[in-house]
């Protein structure tokens, strides 16, 4: 008996993709929740407190409580708000941050009975492009959310969000670019093999300016500590999404939490060799790569908590200077430098 | 080649699918007890006054601006740095120029005090 040829053509393989969709978003998902507890557990102990250690055995299910917590808090709509641009808000801010996943690879192409398989939602060749157009899809979700609230904290806080991550998204592009340029290619999955083999062919050692400066300005992307002033709860209480409450909130909290793993697995991707282990001999080759991936990213994601905890909050001056008149002169510096080592016998160096 | 994208088709619809299905089933499961206190806008608990809408600085204006130079910039760079080694010498030279002026536009823009926020 033959299949009707719309299900055999449309609908298996729509299938197939939403099911790997789904054990891409319920395990980042689950990540997410637990980045939360354990970014309070570790900012605890670094403040010599104890962290939550309530909700289940040593306060493990703190996450599942606070989400249950947001689902049944009733979701405010404030009387001055516009209805409609508030409610897409932050619908606007959680689906980029989950649709740039689409194109993350997890680990090499693997040679399987039924053919190749790479473990990656959409194999695009531009992949670096389309995560550059998503992810700037993010601050229409922040714009849109201080604008339709009408509360003076919110607006303020979207304005100051906005004009942060449109100058840090050129910093990030441009040190992008050195990254294109050593790699000659926007298909992720190629740039990852191209740093094959030990920790001194990744692309931080050569590209170390650009390494330092994409990853600060993720940091700032998302607007994490120290560049939260869109937040800045001592001076206008929370930033963009002040009027939020309940699930409308968390939905703005999912993205954030998101988009910090989606800048540390970038990281870890573009310039620290992805899944390749750092010395290709025995011990290291054991582990799997995609293993190395996520340790690497969670070493970036420490980072982001470590900031947290160490820093204060820079003054908006101060964080537009260091986006303006530092990363981007360094990019552009680097980018030459680059450029033309490329014509000498240097360029080895930069491939 | 543009089956590739149908991936990115269905996750953006189960991206967005989420963000819907977590809003309605809050709707369906929390409380609603609007009261015009709850509901007017939060100022530290002070009565709201005037519209939230106020004059923003022109500075903002002014990086979104710039913000638009930049990225169409970044955006010529990409197909460039992808076939840099094919395009040699004469590309790097082309694209030099294209950077230099843009060089001096930032220059100029940084004497003008455009990126001063004190």
């Amino acid at each position: 008996m033959d299949l009707p040829v719309w299900i055999a053509d449309y609908a298996l393989p729509v299938a197939w993709i939403t099911v790997q969709i789904v054990a891409l978003v319920a395990p980042l998902m689950l990540a997410v929740a637990y980045l939360t507890v354990v970014e309070r557990k570790l900012i605890g102990y670094m403040q010599l407190r104890v962290g939550p250690n309530r909700v289940g055995p040593r306060g493990w299910l703190q996450p599942i409580a606070d989400g249950l917590k947001l689902l049944l808090k009733e979701s405010i709509f404030p009387t001055q708000a516009n209805k409609g641009v508030y409610i897409v808000a932050p619908l606007l801010s959680i689906g980029p941050a989950l649709l740039a996943w689409a194109v993350i690879p997890f680990g090499p192409t693997y040679q399987t009975p039924f053919g190749e398989v790479t473990p990656v939602i959409a194999e695009v060749d531009v992949s670096l492009l389309f995560l550059l157009a998503v992810t700037s899809f993010g601050i229409y979700g922040v714009i849109m959310a201080g604008w339709a609230a009408n509360s003076k904290y919110a607006i303020i806080g979207s304005m100051r969000a906005g004009a942060q991550m449109i100058s840090y998204e050129i910093a990030m592009g441009f040190a992008l670019i050195g990254v294109i340029m050593a790699a000659n290619t926007l298909n992720i999955g190629e740039i990852v093999v191209a740093q094959s083999g030990g920790f001194w062919h990744w692309y931080f050692l050569p590209l170390l300016p650009l390494f330092v400066v994409f990853f600060i300005s993720g940091v700032a992307e998302t607007n994490r500590l120290p560049f939260d002033v869109s937040e800045g709860e001592s001076e206008i209480v929370a930033g963009f999404h002040v009027e939020y409450a309940g699930m409308t909130f968390a939905l703005f909290f999912l993205a954030e939490y998101a988009n910090m793993i989606l800048v540390s697995i970038l990281t870890a991707l573009l310039f620290l060799g992805g899944w390749h282990p750092p010395l290709p001999v025995a011990p290291f080759t054991w582990i799997p790569g995609p293993v190395w991936l996520l340790l690497k990213t969670a070493l970036f994601l420490f980072f982001f908590l470590w900031f947290r905890a160490t820093f204060p909050r820079f003054r908006y001056d101060q964080i537009m200077r260091l986006g303006w008149k530092v990363f981007i002169p360094v990019t552009l510096v680097w980018i030459t430098v680059i450029g033309v080592a490329n014509l000498t016998p240097l360029r080895a160096v930069f491939h | 080649m543009l089956e590739s994208y149908l991936p990115i088709l269905v996750f953006l619809a189960i991206a967005l699918g989420v963000g819907v299905i977590a809003l309605l089933l809050n709707f369906l499961v929390a409380p609603r007890n609007p009261d015009p206190e709850k509901l007017s806008p939060y100022e530290s608990g002070f009565e709201a006054f005037e519209d939230a809408r106020l004059r923003f600085d022109v500075r903002y204006y002014l990086v979104a601006i710039l913000f638009i130079v930049f990225d169409l910039e970044i955006a010529f760079f990409f197909p460039w740095a992808v076939v840099l080694d094919e395009l040699g010498a004469t590309g790097f030279v082309a694209m030099a120029i294209f950077l230099g002026i843009l060089v001096v536009g930032f220059i100029y823009e940084w004497k003008k005090g455009a990126l001063e926020w004190e």
